[in-house]
């Protein structure tokens, strides 16, 4: 089990390097060729690159859950709703197959209560995924958390739409 | 009590009094104007005469206008025009009160600004009873060309107190928040102090990352705040007079909230540690000996002084839902909760006399306002009427408080006073602004 999650998540890291073309963005392969990087972005250039491959149904699957990016709360709460539970299982199984990625956990929440208060809600929520990534085997040195609270809307407004948008961790990948 | 502040007549009368101060280079986006929108009672009618001028050329300086201006900006003065007053007396032996009777003013200021010599300048200001004819006060002020204004700002300070029986706060100053988001979807906070009218706005910090949450030191002197400068938030206490700054916190996790003890020698402050769970700190900014206050997997954070430092009041979500909570500023005692009522008390904020908190009260169905808490009695008085009210911030003369709200989906700040009568709204020019704090008043050498 543990041998077939690591080749599916070999292949997951491949592909999503082949589509980085976002600002929050999986470490892409030129990256980290450069940075003198290891096997995997080596291959990744010659693979992920082209379009040899033929993509899987559970590759094609790892690979939309690998381009979610951002995890959404419920109004002053920091419970993973299940929905992100797939999501969040994705991301883990691809730090833990690559150590010298990491991943910064941006918490946030929305603008109503008081602004310190919603840096310890963005904390919360930041701590929350982090544990879920934990838990599918990133270690801690991959894995930071910073709470910009109320600070950074994703949206701007005041209204429920753009509430939920703002209540969310956003993961952002580094090398 | 909403009820009350309800059927109060709204009028807005609709003067910007003080606007745009055109060619402020790097702060013209800080300018803020204030305009009194709602008062229950008469304002008291007073007449300002322009000042006299004993001097070479041009008068100095305007003081008659920047007094009728702050008195005005109370809400609790109504000042007579200048238009409308029948003659213009600049000595006592000019004044016929019943010309003053004759437009229904109850009080009556004249002054003269004499040029002493280079620089050196002297106001005399003389204010009436009109109806008994009495000098209530009288004063004479020596100032440089550039304290002209601080000069007026006192005169109105001076008035104010002997009429209303209540410091006034013109002389003193505010910092807040101001946020630019700029067209290449880039922003820019800046951190700005400004005097109590808006007026003189400079930035003290300027950034693309957020700053938040700044404190004044009690004597005014310093002003301390988190920023994101790192990508990771940290305090710094920034010298006004030499802009100078030293990052007292940079601990792994969240550094926020900052508070000066009443003596200025400690700050408290909110620190997650690196463990993700928020609790209460003071920081000995001599020795540097970090202290532990509360340990509660909640969120434990705003702390608040109060007056006499025995205690720090601060938000915890430890009963489910955001309520205020003190704890003894010595480590080991007892935490209590303060707010019961509402769904919603957080970021409390001590009067000056100690018995009052005014803090963000959600009334649910997402609407949160300012509300005076009695401390003794617990009981909330709503004091304001937005959905998004935030960041309370006593005057130090406990009459006025200062806070964010929103108009238009802008960021602004408005005041009201602590018996939620006088209605202020002070408007940005451009940009978001937030999280005001009053200064102290001013002290010799400040």
């Amino acid at each position: 089990m543990i041998r077939h999650s690591l080749v599916l998540t070999f292949l997951a890291a491949l592909l999503a390097a082949g589509c980085g073309n976002r600002q929050n963005t999986l470490p892409d392969a030129a990256e980290g060729a450069e940075a003198g990087g290891g096997f995997e972005d080596a291959s990744t250039t010659g693979v992920g690159g082209g379009s040899g491959i033929q993509e899987s149904a559970l590759e094609a699957e790892q690979r939309r859950l690998m381009e979610q990016l951002v995890v959404y709360f419920e109004y002053d709460s920091a419970e993973i709703r299940p929905e992100f539970n797939q999501m969040l299982a994705a991301h883990g199984r691809y730090l833990a197959a690559n150590p010298n990625v990491s991943v910064r956990l941006e918490g946030h929440a929305d603008e109503r209560g008081s602004r310190e208060y919603n840096i310890g809600l963005g904390e919360r929520r930041a701590q929350a995924v982090r544990r879920v990534l934990a838990l599918q085997g990133a270690s801690p040195e991959q894995l930071s958390t910073v709470s910009y609270g109320e600070e950074r809307p994703a949206v701007l407004g005041s209204d429920e739409e753009a509430w939920r948008l703002n209540r969310r961790v956003e993961l952002v990948y580094r090398r | 009590m909403q009820e009350r502040f309800a059927r109060v007549v709204m009028r807005a009368i609709g003067v910007v009094l003080l606007a745009v101060c055109a060619g402020y280079g790097a702060s013209a986006n800080a300018q803020l104007s204030i305009t009194v929108r709602q008062y229950s009672e008469r304002p008291l009618p007073i007449a300002i005469v322009p000042f006299g001028w004993q001097g070479q050329g041009e008068p100095a300086y305007d003081l008659a206008a920047v007094v009728t201006a702050d008195l005005a900006s109370s809400g609790r003065f109504a000042p007579l025009p200048v238009a409308d007053m029948v003659s213009r007396p600049t000595e006592p032996t000019q004044v016929n009160f019943r010309d003053w009777r004759l437009v229904q003013v109850d009080n009556l200021v004249i002054g003269r600004l004499v040029e002493e010599g280079p620089d050196r300048y002297t106001a005399i200001f003389q204010l009436f009873n009109v109806l008994s004819g009495e000098q209530l006060i009288g004063f004479r002020l020596t100032a440089g060309r550039n304290d002209l204004r601080a000069t007026a700002h006192r005169i109105a300070d001076m008035i104010y107190e002997e009429l209303t029986g209540i410091p006034g706060v013109f002389s003193t100053q505010i910092a807040y928040v101001s946020e630019e988001r700029r067209d290449d979807g880039t922003r820019r906070f800046r951190l700005i102090v400004a005097d109590a009218d808006g007026e003189n706005a400079r930035v003290i910090a300027d950034s693309p990352q957020p700053l938040m949450s700044p404190t004044w030191s009690p004597d005014g002197r310093r002003i301390a705040y988190v920023s994101f400068e790192g990508e990771q938030s940290a305090i710094y206490v920034q010298t006004l007079r030499t802009g100078t700054r030293e990052r007292v916190s940079a601990r792994p996790g969240i550094n926020g909230a900052p508070a000066f003890s009443p003596d200025g020698r400690q700050l408290a402050l909110t620190l997650s540690q690196g463990q993700g769970n928020l609790d209460i700190y003071t920081l000995d900014l001599g020795t540097q000996v970090l202290r532990q206050l509360t340990n509660d997997a909640a969120i434990d954070t705003e702390p608040a002084w109060s007056p006499d430092g025995r205690f720090i009041y601060f938000t915890s979500d430890r009963a489910g839902s955001a309520q205020v909570y003190r704890v003894p500023a010595e480590p080991g005692g007892r935490v209590e909760r303060v707010t019961y009522q509402g769904v919603y008390n957080a970021r409390p904020r001590l009067s000056p006399d100690g018995r009052q908190l005014a803090v963000v009260h959600g009334l649910g169905n997402n609407v949160f306002r300012i509300a005076l808490v009695d401390i003794a009695s617990g009981r909330p008085l709503v004091l304001t009427d937005g959905r998004l009210d935030e960041s309370p911030s006593f005057a130090p003369n406990g009459a006025q408080i200062i806070y964010a709200t929103r108009s238009n989906g802008r960021g602004v700040l408005a005041s009201t006073s602590t018996d939620g009568r006088i209605q202020t709204e002070i408007g940005s020019v451009a940009g978001d602004v937030r999280e005001p704090v009053w200064g102290p008043y001013p002290r010799p050498g400040t």
